[in-house]
């Protein structure tokens, strides 16, 4: 395994400053953090705390101003942006809180979009898009559009094209934020399983208390600083 | 290929935009193709011409006829091995609009000094033995549905009065750039109809030089001949004659070229907002694609993809348009195109044009779609 010592995220002080208007923000100040190979975390602030910079810093698809962020034994900021892209398509499975499906492409094609960046053939994909749609509980949803499902649905079929390429992290940007209660019950069972029954390694972040309970280690995020 | 779905999925997002796009590349296309046939078509009489042979005509204007006395001395000129000679008729069939080339000829030699007009020899010989006969092309006979035996009825323009011809043979070019439009009848048929102050006239005089190193000297010489005359002439080439002809309406080339460029730019603009706008819609999508792992580069492709799908739909569809339309109709444009058949060089072209464009007007928004910042992207969306 890439990581040492059993951690999957390293994060070493790190800072990230955002520009508005030519005036610094800083949104993260000096985060150390660590989760382990195999970890429900749940990271939770107020609105504009930095979760959601604190994920995408995590995720590789930002950049901190300062520090390091080392996953899966990996220093993020040393990668070139095409072999940053190779990672995470190998290391990240993200899943987002509007469900960010291609409107255009069926479920099928949505979960399958991973692993188009793969050497596998047509055959191999089709076997995984289906294993993938299968724990999900949507194998019969597999040709249907985006707007022909529902929100918890369709968070299930991100959920599944974050897992398809089985990758190391799964990280979830509010996953719940824009469902109803039952739903996001539904979803917080599916990520439980996931971690349990798979070992998936997840990183979620929320701002809904409930929602955190299911995780065995919560983080809590205010004005850039997580808080002991 | 297996990225290819993911283009045509893209493209059928919105489909009338698509669909529109496609159409207004499609209509450039078949315009451009329209403009470089009529300058392929000039082309083709210029390829069709023979470097062996020379026009004579009046120093002054086509529209000045020269002896026919002049016939005997031309063909005493050194280095010419044949005469032949004719008049330009000017008529139409039935309807002014039905405007196509009839050329009064000296049928005896006219086969000789046009070696790439083919016929039957049964044909030629019942076309030489009538003087009311005239043989006509393949894609005139093909056009009015004539074949042989028919009665043509010709109105006259330049020679007043209804005249009747008989179908006695149907002619084929040697090559594709030989004209089959024309009809062709005796010389003598219509020198005997004129009145006496117009006969014995020609319009025309073609030399057979013995090669094509003595076109200059016997060009000279033969303007040298009847220099002082009241006819004095102009000998060139053939190929000189008919570059001069085409030349009598301006500079067409370069005009159509401005025009065809322009049409073509003009939608390329259009199709480069489209596509920009196209992009700019999807930007969280392709953000999202990217979180997936999707490189800059590949994102780059597949945009640029869309643009260039599109553009060669267009292409595909304007060229094969004007191509099988032209064919089709048999287009002549009354007759002063008689070679207007798009060449699969000009297809070729239009759809390397397509292709240009698809990548010019691909390349702005895919350049934009791969810098994309991801976190930025969806950030403004969330």
């Amino acid at each position: 395994m890439e990581s040492r010592n059993g951690n999957l995220v390293e994060v070493r002080n790190v800072h990230k400053v955002y520009f508005r208007d030519r005036i610094e923000v800083p949104v993260l100040q000096g985060i150390d953090l660590t989760i382990r190979e195999g970890e429900f975390v749940a990271l939770m602030g107020p609105s504009g705390s930095g979760k959601s910079t604190l994920l995408n810093l995590i995720a590789g698809i930002d950049s901190p101003t300062k520090g390091e962020v080392r996953v899966a034994g990996e220093s993020l900021g040393r990668l070139k942006p095409s072999r940053l892209a190779a990672w995470r398509a190998r290391h990240i499975g993200f899943i987002f809180q509007l469900y960010n499906l291609i409107p255009v492409l069926t479920a099928y094609q949505n979960v399958e979009l991973p692993l188009l960046l793969t050497r596998l053939t047509a055959k191999d994909r089709k076997k995984r898009v289906h294993f993938a749609l299968d724990l999900v509980g949507l194998t019969g949803r597999a040709k249907h559009f985006p707007r022909q499902l529902s929100g918890g649905e369709e968070q299930r079929v991100a959920i599944a094209r974050a897992i398809v390429a089985d990758p190391t992290l799964l990280v979830a940007d509010e996953p719940t934020g824009d469902l109803d209660a039952k739903n996001a019950a539904d979803i917080l069972l599916l990520l439980q399983r996931l971690n349990r029954e798979l070992q998936k390694t997840i990183l979620m972040v929320t701002h809904d208390p409930h929602a955190a309970e299911r995780a065995q280690k919560t983080l809590h995020l205010d004005k850039g600083v997580l808080q002991p | 290929m297996k990225y290819f779905r993911l283009v045509l999925a893209n493209l059928m997002r919105a489909k009338r935009r698509t669909f529109l796009t496609v159409f207004s590349i499609a209509v450039a296309l078949f315009l451009f193709c329209t403009l470089r046939t009529v300058i392929t078509s000039f082309e083709a009489s210029l390829r069709a011409s023979q470097a062996t042979r020379l026009v004579v005509r009046h120093a002054a204007s086509l529209v000045f006829p020269l002896p026919l006395a002049y016939r005997e001395r031309l063909a005493q000129v050194p280095g010419v091995t044949g005469v032949t000679y004719g008049n330009w008729f000017g008529g139409f069939y039935q309807d002014p609009k039905n405007q196509f080339a009839q050329f009064a000829m000296d049928v005896p030699t006219m086969f000789d000094l046009f070696p790439e007009t083919v016929a039957p020899p049964d044909q030629v010989q019942a076309f030489r033995a009538e003087r009311t006969a005239c043989i006509i092309g393949r894609a005139l006979a093909k056009k009015y549905g004539w074949k042989i035996g028919d009665q043509i009825p010709i109105v006259g323009t330049i020679y007043p009065g209804e005249w009747r011809f008989n179908v006695r043979g149907i002619y084929e070019g040697k090559t594709r750039d030989v004209d089959e439009n024309t009809l062709f009848f005796h010389w003598d048929f219509l020198n005997e109809s004129l009145p006496e102050g117009r006969r014995n006239y020609v319009g025309i005089y073609w030399l057979r030089i013995r090669s094509p190193d003595l076109a200059a000297p016997v060009s000279q010489r033969v303007d040298a001949i009847f220099e002082n005359s009241p006819q004095p002439t102009k000998t060139e080439t053939e190929k000189a004659f008919q570059a001069g002809f085409i030349s009598m309406i301006g500079n067409v080339q370069l005009l159509l070229t401005i025009i065809g460029s322009a049409i073509v730019f003009a939608i390329m603009l259009v199709t480069i907002n489209t596509m920009m706008m196209a992009a700019r819609e999807r930007t969280t999508e392709i953000a999202v694609l990217k979180t997936l792992g999707f490189s800059d580069g590949l994102i780059l492709r597949l945009v640029a993809g869309e643009a260039l799908v599109v553009s060669l739909l267009g292409g595909l569809l304007g060229c094969g348009l004007a191509a099988l339309v032209f064919h089709e109709t048999d287009f002549t444009a009354a007759g002063f195109f008689p070679n207007f058949r798009v060449l699969p060089a000009t297809i070729l072209t239009g759809l390397a044009l397509a292709a240009v464009m698809g990548i010019l007007s691909g390349l702005g928004p895919a350049i934009s779609a791969a810098q994309l910042k991801i976190a930025s992207a969806l950030r403004k969306v969330a």
